[in-house]
C-alpha cells in the first residue's frame, strides 16, 4: 500500500502469488451459487435461445419461452447461406484475423522487448507517447483512412481492413508490462556476455519468455479483428465482406425472417465458441492479468 | 552471425569488468559492429510498430483536422478552405446534440448497472466457491459473441410483437413495450447488449484485484465484528479502487463509441441510422450517417474532433474525480491499516499469525 494514490494503467496481478484463503467458517452458501447460475443463465439462454428460434420457424420467436429446438436449423442455414457470401466471409474474416493477430504479436512482442528490457535515448518518451495514443478511439482516423485508401485503390480488398490494425499500441504496451518483470536483466546480461548479439539474445532469451503474453496478446487481437464492425463496414463492399458485415446484410429489408437471421446469428458465432471452448481458462487468465478492451 | 566465434571463446573469458579497459581507437571490427549493434538494435526493433502507427494513426489524426476544415465531399473530394465552418455547422445542428444526448443516456444506463452488477458477481466469485475455472468461464461466454451477432439477437429479443421480452413481460401482467420506437426503452434495450457483453468481462478484471487484498485484512475485520456489507464496503472495494477507476474509464472509452447495437437495433426503419426518429443514434452512427450516407467528409471530420474532445474531457474529469476520491479514502484507510498490520505483524511475531508480512510489497505491481 505504498503508492495508493497513483493509478496504475496495469494493476492487477494474476492470483498466482496469492496467499490462499482458509476453507473454514467461509463457505459461500446456496446465494452465491443460486446468483452465479442466474448470472450463468443470462449469459447462455441468449444464446441458446437463438438456436432454438433458429433451428424453428418465424412464429418460434412467438413462444413465450422456446426451449426445444425445432427441425428447421439446416433448412435457415441453406437459405443464410444463400442469401449471403457466408463462406466468402468466413474466409475473409479467417485471413483478415489471422493476418492482423500475426502482425501484431510480432511487432508488439518486438518493440516491447525493447521498451522493457533495452536502453536507448528517448525510450521513456516515446513509451508515454505510446501509452497516450492507446486512448485515441479508431473512429477519428476513419475518414482520411478511407480517403486514404480509396486514392490507393485499395476499398473493397481485403488489405484496406488489414492495413490499419497492423500494430496496436496496446499489443505494445501489454507486451511491455509482461517483459519488464518476467526477464531478469542478469539474463540479457550474461547472453551478451556470452556474446550473443543483440537479434541473437531476442530469439533466445526474450521469445521464449514471452510466449505465454504472446499467446494471451493472439488470443485478444484474433477476437478483436474477428468481431470488428465499424471500419469492414466502410471500406469494403457487399460481395465481399467480412463475417460481420455480412451478418448484417442479414437484417436489410423490410421483411425480416428472424429466424434465419438468427441462423445466421447462431452461425457467425461458433467460430468463436470453439476458441472459447479450447481457450477459455486462457482468455479468464489473460484478463485477470490485466488484459484490456482492444 | 557475428557471435557464433566470439561465443565459443566466451566461457573461458571472465566477466567484463575484470578485462582492462581499452580506448576507443583500439577497438577492433567486431567490437565496434556489436557496439553499433547494441546502440542500433533497439530503434530498429520499435521502428515497425512506429512507422506503420505513423502512417495508420498519427497521419489520419492529424488529416481528420485538415479535412475538417475544408468544404469535403465524398464524391468531388477537397473543395474550399471553411475554417471552422463545419464546426460552426455540427455545433448548431439538433440532430448532433441530439446523438450527443442519446450517445449519454445509453452510457449512463449501460456504465452503472454494468459496474455495479461486475462487482457483485466479482464478490460472489472472490468467494470459496468449488469449480472456480467453470464459473468464472461462464461469465466470461458472452465476450466472444461480436456486438454484430448481439446486436441480432437482442433486436429480435426486443421485438415489439412477439419478441421474448416482451412476452415474459407479459407473463407478470406488463403491457407490451414499444422497445424501438420509444427513446428511453431503446436505450435501455441497447444498453441491454452492452451490458451482456461486458459485464462478465469487467467481473474478472475486478476479481483479479480483489484476490490481490490480503486475507487477513478481512480476517481481522472479522474479528473485530465487521459484517459482510461492511468488509465490502470498508476493505474490498477501497483496496480495488485503481482497478476499479481503470475499470470506469476504459468503459467510458468504450461506451461513448458505441456503433453496431444502435446500427443494427431496427434496420428495417430508415436503413439503420437509429431509429426512425433518430432516438437511438448514438454520435459514432451520426458520424457514419454524415460521411457515408449524406457524403459530407468535412462535417464528419468536425464531428469525429469532437467526439475525441469529448472522450478525452469524459476522461479526465472521471479520472481526476476518482483520484480525489481514492487520495481521501486512501489516507485514512492507509492509516487503518498501518495500524492493523502493525497489530498482525506483532502477533506473527508472537507466533500466532503466520503471513501477516509482505503485505507493502504486493500493491506496487
Amino acid at each position: 500500500m505504498t503508492a495508493p494514490a497513483q493509478t496504475r494503467i496495469f494493476p492487477v496481478r494474476g492470483p498466482a502469488a496469492l496467499p490462499r484463503r482458509r476453507g473454514r467458517g467461509d463457505r459461500p452458501g446456496f446465494l452465491a451459487y443460486g446468483l452465479l447460475s442466474a448470472v450463468l443463465l443470462g449469459s447462455a439462454y441468449p444464446l441458446w435461445w437463438s438456436f432454438v428460434v433458429g433451428s424453428g420457424t418465424n412464429a418460434t420467436r412467438g413462444e413465450t419461452l422456446p426451449l426445444l429446438p425445432g427441425g428447421n436449423f439446416l433448412a435457415n442455414a441453406a437459405t443464410v447461406l444463400g442469401a449471403i457470401p457466408f463462406w466468402t466471409a468466413l474466409a475473409n474474416s479467417v485471413i483478415v484475423s489471422s493476418v492482423i493477430t500475426l502482425s501484431v504479436v510480432i511487432f508488439s512482442t518486438l518493440a516491447g522487448y525493447a521498451f522493457a528490457k533495452l536502453r536507448f535515448r528517448g525510450r521513456d518518451g516515446l513509451m508515454v507517447f505510446v501509452v497516450a495514443t492507446m486512448a485515441i478511439p479508431t473512429q477519428l482516423g476513419i475518414i482520411p483512412l478511407f480517403i486514404m485508401m480509396r486514392q490507393l485503390g485499395w476499398t473493397g480488398q481485403l488489405g484496406a481492413v488489414i492495413i490499419p490494425t497492423l500494430v496496436t499500441a496496446f499489443g505494445v504496451f501489454f507486451m511491455r508490462q509482461y517483459l519488464v518483470d518476467v526477464i531478469p536483466d542478469e539474463l540479457i546480461e550474461a547472453a551478451r556476455v556470452d556474446g550473443a548479439n543483440q537479434i541473437r539474445t531476442f530469439f533466445h532469451v526474450a521469445l521464449p519468455a514471452a510466449r505465454p503474453a504472446m499467446a494471451i496478446l493472439a488470443l485478444f487481437t484474433f477476437m478483436m479483428a474477428w468481431t470488428d464492425f465499424l471500419w469492414p463496414l466502410i471500406v469494403l463492399n457487399p460481395t465481399n465482406p467480412t463475417l460481420q458485415t455480412a451478418l448484417a446484410q442479414l437484417q436489410s429489408g423490410y421483411y425480416v425472417d428472424y429466424s434465419v437471421v438468427l441462423t445466421g446469428a447462431v452461425l457467425s458465432v461458433v467460430p468463436l465458441l470453439i476458441l472459447f471452448v479450447a481457450a477459455g481458462r486462457q482468455l479468464v487468465a489473460g484478463i485477470m492479468q490485466g488484459a484490456v478492451k482492444g | 552471425m557475428t557471435s557464433t566465434l566470439s561465443r565459443t571463446e566466451a566461457p573461458a573469458t571472465p566477466p567484463e569488468e575484470t578485462r582492462p579497459r581499452r580506448g576507443r581507437s583500439d577497438l577492433t571490427f567486431r567490437q565496434r559492429l556489436s557496439r553499433f549493434d547494441v546502440k542500433a538494435s533497439p530503434y530498429l526493433y520499435i521502428s515497425p510498430f512506429f512507422l506503420t502507427f505513423g502512417v495508420v494513426g498519427l497521419f489520419p489524426l492529424v488529416y481528420t483536422l485538415v479535412v475538417s476544415l475544408y468544404d469535403w465531399q465524398l464524391l468531388q473530394g477537397q473543395g474550399e478552405f471553411v475554417g471552422l465552418g463545419n464546426f460552426v455547422e455540427v455545433l448548431g445542428d439538433r440532430f448532433f446534440w441530439n446523438s450527443i444526448f442519446n450517445t449519454f443516456s445509453i452510457f449512463l444506463l449501460s456504465s452503472i448497472p454494468q459496474i455495479i452488477v461486475a462487482l457483485v458477481i466479482a464478490a460472489v466469485l472472490d468467494q470459496n466457491i468449488k469449480a472456480k475455472t467453470f464459473w468464472r468461464m461462464s461469465v466470461l461466454l458472452p465476450y466472444v459473441v461480436a456486438p454484430v451477432a448481439v446486436a441480432l439477437i437482442f433486436s429480435s429479443m426486443f421485438g415489439e410483437e412477439s419478441g421474448l421480452v416482451n412476452n415474459l413481460l407479459g407473463l407478470v401482467g406488463i403491457d407490451p413495450i414499444q422497445w424501438k420506437h420509444d427513446t428511453l426503452a431503446s436505450h435501455i434495450a441497447i444498453a441491454t447488449m452492452v451490458n451482456w457483453r461486458w459485464t462478465g468481462y469487467n467481473a474478472l478484471i475486478l476479481l483479479a484485484a480483489m484476490q490481490a487484498i490480503p486475507r487477513d485484512l478481512y480476517e481481522s475485520a472479522a474479528l473485530d465484528g465487521a459484517g459482510a456489507v461492511r468488509r465490502f464496503f470498508s476493505i474490498t472495494i477501497p483496496s480495488i479502487r485503481p482497478t476499479l477507476i481503470f475499470v470506469i474509464i476504459t468503459a467510458t472509452i468504450g461506451g461513448l463509441q458505441i456503433f453496431a447495437e444502435p446500427k443494427l437495433f431496427d434496420v428495417t426503419s430508415a436503413g439503420g441510422i437509429g431509429g426512425y426518429d433518430r432516438q437511438f443514434q448514438t454520435t459514432v452512427l451520426y458520424l457514419w450517417e454524415m460521411a457515408f450516407f449524406r457524403q459530407n467528409f468535412g462535417e464528419a471530420a468536425a464531428i469525429a474532433w469532437l467526439l475525441f474532445l469529448l472522450i478525452v474531457g469524459i476522461g479526465m474529469i472521471n479520472f481526476l474525480l476518482s483520484r480525489r476520491i481514492a487520495s481521501a479514502e486512501t489516507r485514512a484507510l492507509k492509516k487503518r491499516t498501518a495500524k492493523r498490520l502493525g497489530e498482525h505483524q506483532d502477533r506473527a511475531s508472537q507466533g500466532l499469525v503466520g503471513e501477516g508480512a509482505g503485505v507493502e510489497d504486493r500493491g506496487n505491481a
